[in-house]
């Protein structure tokens, strides 16, 4: 009966083919470690968004004379508003925080390298849509950040030589942020971009499942056809999708189970992170919700210090850095650029830093440390020490690619292992 | 691969108590969604209980209150108007009030808490029109002989001075009674009984 | 890779020593737990601030409920602005005419502790002194120039700054130590923080009525993690024992 069920399905959409291709019989590395978790993390944080923005739009009122008030009506009048307005903010911090993870995994282990580029592409994306989603999310409380946020984010479009002043006026739909702006940025927030975010999730898993994983050796797992001997290849079923083309060796383990248990731990210790944040400390000392968000949008009193909000700050940091406004916003759009070229950029064969050479290993983990010194600087007061301080993380981080553009063409790297190893 | 056996019992364990415990996670999980729904403060804050001073209604008069949005009606009714109620019965689907469309105060012939005074949710039960009060003999267009009640324009139900549904026309019951009380003579609380009533 | 999440971990509290303000904060030890406490605090909110200040977004109903205060008792003795329980606390000062008395109309309240943080609001409401050259005659330590009179002066008294003669830089100079009460307020200096405490207590939990309901349930929630988590860790070990 529940066999027939299914037969009468799969005969009219491919419900098992697909489980069987992407899940059961997709063959994974099993040496894939705790910085591979963060891809499956983010799909649920994502979900998480959709949601409780879905149930967030139920009581938000869209308007700058009703958006500030109708949210402290869903964090008092509303059953559990409150649950699902921090579940909401929370897990904007949290998207971040996961992808940030996600994408530094991706430049240890070579993840990037030749042939998972457009896959690395397909991620910047989502970065860049991520990015705008979470700006324009911010603005709809329409607190004293949220509008001096949007006022300073929006003007960067000023600096585009001949229309940048006009584009603005554009894009607020007013000669100031307005009630109009926040309804646009309202529809894009809740309709536009989680479609395109959604879609190219959709097109980043597609690219990833046809490469397939890469690992922390960053040796393929599938090899060439009749390249393998029957006590090589792997013991599982894995779909015929991939065993047609290669030959897989025995060191995967199918992605269902095996793996969906390993991301179920960390998103079990991932949750208890989440949680603790969401009922003990939403705010985050200030940081996950910023204070002056909690006074309503004034247009005639700026706050005392405008910042962005932490995930941003990085960025915002190199905008700062540079005295020249037009070649600020540059430098801020090259410094993602930058990011999304690391496929064309590295020109060794060697992907995972593990076999690659100590001067990687190095730029690697200084470009992490002054991504996030840019962080610290970028969300703070200015100073004039750090003033000098960001100019020279901006120098750092430009020279990042520049050293590894320079140094991977004839990088001294070690032997990589004919196995996978433990 | 181990030789190593796979013990299938304590696998089956496992995943039966985790799926359990992960079920009850994603209950929990679904709580405040559903929860959600429910009314507002605001809501109920706008709903709350009504005070209606009535000493200004004269004789065959209706009062329109608001109530959760709805309207309520408060008519008072002339000894004559009364003393009607019991000569149609046998044309109502319900002359006992037998249904559940009023507190138990007022399961009686009058439909109300004091004779003179009918307080009624002025929606027709059928699809949730307004009626309109028909009197001085105009309600007789409708039904023959009886010179007053509530006729809703939508679909034609047809309703007696205490709310009382008349047969073969859409509306299933009789109109709805709201809990109220009163605070003295001449003031009425819709929205709650008098504790112990 | 250790060494990088190492950094992570000592960079992060570095990042919130960031904001800093010029007048020394007082803590304000608060505790949203103390009923009695929160009662005091809104019976001084009702009696000293919401002349002036709203909280637009805070109902008398759910004030009443949370700090345990029975609703016939609490409409005759705080709710002396509108009709209904479930009404939000609200004066009837038209904030035209405010503007035109103290320069600005006076900020909603409700969210003040969650703006300005409770430690601002605890000082804040302690360091009124007098100052002639301001128009009510008050000046304050956390917020130079504040447009607001000092209301609750019958309870303080009249501060003025202290000095004290002490060597800097080789010279002997008047240096600033604090504010002292010229005792015409009626109560002592300790009750007067005691009692601006209850009502920072009051602020802090309109600013978030769901705090205590969030900790508890938060609490259960990770409780029940916890057990999730073994039960996973438990069913992954099950299956990964087979690979090698």
């Amino acid at each position: 009966m529940w066999k027939n069920l299914l037969d009468w399905i799969e005969y009219r959409i491919p419900m098992m083919r697909v489980a069987n291709m992407h899940a059961i019989q997709y063959p994974a590395p099993k040496n894939m470690n705790f910085w591979y978790v963060f891809g499956f993390l983010a799909t649920i944080v994502l979900v998480n968004q959709i949601v409780t923005g879905i149930w967030l739009t139920m009581s938000y009122e869209p308007s700058a004379e009703g958006a500030f008030a109708s949210v402290e009506y869903i964090m008092r009048d509303v059953e559990f508003g409150w649950l699902l307005r921090y579940m909401h903010s929370t897990g904007a911090s949290a998207f971040f925080i996961v992808v940030y993870l996600h994408m530094f995994r991706g430049m240890i282990y070579g993840s990037y390298q030749k042939p998972r580029e457009l896959l690395w592409l397909f991620g910047m994306f989502i970065y860049l849509a991520l990015m705008a989603e979470a700006f324009m999310g911010y603005v709809l409380p329409w607190g004293q950040m949220s509008y001096w946020g949007a006022q300073v984010i929006v003007s960067l479009f000023s600096a585009i030589p001949v229309i940048g002043p006009d584009l603005v006026i554009w894009i607020q739909g007013d000669y100031v942020i307005s009630g109009a702006t926040l309804n646009r940025f309202f529809a894009l927030h809740v309709i536009a971009l989680p479609l395109v975010i959604v879609i190219l999730v959709f097109l980043h898993i597609v690219a990833l499942h046809e490469v397939g994983s890469n690992n922390p050796d960053g040796i393929e797992v599938k090899r060439k056809k009749g390249s393998l001997t029957e006590e090589e290849k792997t013991k599982y079923a894995m779909h015929e999708y991939y065993t047609n083309k290669y030959d897989i060796i025995d060191d995967v383990v199918p992605f269902f189970p095996h793996i969906v248990l390993k991301d179920l731990i960390a998103f079990s210790v991932f949750l208890l992170g989440f949680t603790y944040v969401l009922f003990f400390n939403p705010e985050l000392g200030g940081y996950f919700l910023e204070h002056p968000n909690f006074e309503i949008a004034n247009p005639l009193k700026t706050p005392e210090h405008i910042f962005p909000v932490w995930y941003f700050t990085p960025f915002y940091a190199i905008l700062k850095a540079v005295p020249d406004k037009l070649f600020g916003v540059i430098a801020m759009f090259a410094a993602i650029i930058c990011l999304a070229l690391l496929p064309w950029f590295d020109r060794s064969s060697v992907r995972s830093w593990r076999y690659r050479s100590g001067l990687h290993k190095v730029n690697l983990l200084v470009f992490a440390a002054v991504f996030i010194v840019l962080g610290y600087l970028g969300g703070t007061p200015q100073a004039p020490w750090k003033v000098t301080l960001s100019q020279v993380c901006t120098v750092m981080y430009f020279a990042f690619f520049a050293l590894l553009i320079i140094y991977s063409k004839n990088e001294k790297t070690k032997p990589l292992p004919a196995r996978i190893t433990k | 691969m181990s030789n190593a056996p796979v013990d299938n019992n304590r696998r089956r364990f496992l995943t039966v108590a985790t799926s359990v415990v992960g079920g009850v996670g994603v209950i929990g999980a679904a709580v405040p969604f559903i929860a959600s729904w429910n009314p507002s403060e605001r809501a109920k804050a706008a709903g709350a209980d009504v005070e209606v001073d009535i000493s200004k209604v004269e004789p065959g008069q209706l009062l329109r209150v608001e109530w959760r949005s709805k309207p309520v009606w408060i008519v008072r009714r002339p000894a004559e108007t009364l003393a009607d109620l019991a000569k149609h019965e046998d044309q109502l689907k319900d002359p006992n009030s037998e249904k559940d469309q009023q507190p138990e105060f007022a399961r009686n012939q009058y439909r109300s808490l004091k004779e003179e005074y009918l307080v009624l949710v002025g929606i027709c039960t059928h699809l949730g029109c307004s009626p309109q009060h028909l009197k001085g003999g105009a309600f007789a267009e409708h039904v023959q002989g009886v010179p007053e009640g509530f006729f809703c324009p939508c679909h034609g139900s047809k309703f007696d001075m205490a709310g009382r549904v008349f047969q073969s026309v859409p509306a299933p019951s009789n109109m709805v009674v709201p809990p109220y009380q009163y605070v003295d003579d001449n003031t009425i609380i819709i929205g709650s009984e008098a504790e112990g009533a | 890779m250790k060494k990088f999440i190492l950094t992570l971990a000592l960079l992060v509290p570095g990042l919130a020593l960031a904001a800093g303000s010029g007048y020394h904060l007082d803590k304000a030890n608060y505790d949203l737990t103390d009923k009695a406490s929160l009662q005091r605090g809104a019976q001084l909110f009702v009696n000293y601030c919401l002349g002036c200040h709203q909280m637009q977004y805070q109902r008398y109903q759910r004030t009443f409920e949370d700090l345990g205060i029975p609703f016939e008792l609490g409409q005759e003795h705080l709710q002396f602005t509108g009709e209904k329980v479930g009404d939000h606390m609200t004066n009837n000062m038209s904030s035209d005419s405010a503007a035109a008395w103290f320069g600005a109309p006076p900020p909603d309240l409700t969210l003040v502790a969650r703006v300005r943080t409770a430690d601002w609001v605890y000082t804040y409401l302690r360091t009124f002194y007098a100052d002639d050259s301001r128009p009510f005659g008050v000046n304050n330590k956390v917020f130079p120039e504040v447009g607001m009179p000092h209301v609750l002066q019958e309870l303080q008294g009249v501060q003025s700054e202290t000095t004290e003669k002490r060597l800097v830089d080789g010279e002997m100079k008047d240096v600033y130590v604090g504010l002292k009460s010229d005792g015409t307020g009626t109560m002592s200096e300790s009750e007067y923080d005691q009692a601006m405490l209850d009502l920072v207590n009051f602020l802090v939990y309109t600013g978030e009525p769901s705090r205590l309901e969030s900790e508890s349930i938060g609490r259960w929630v990770i409780v029940f993690l916890f057990i999730l988590l073994v039960l996973v860790y438990l069913l992954k070990k099950e299956y990964w024992r087979e690979v090698h």
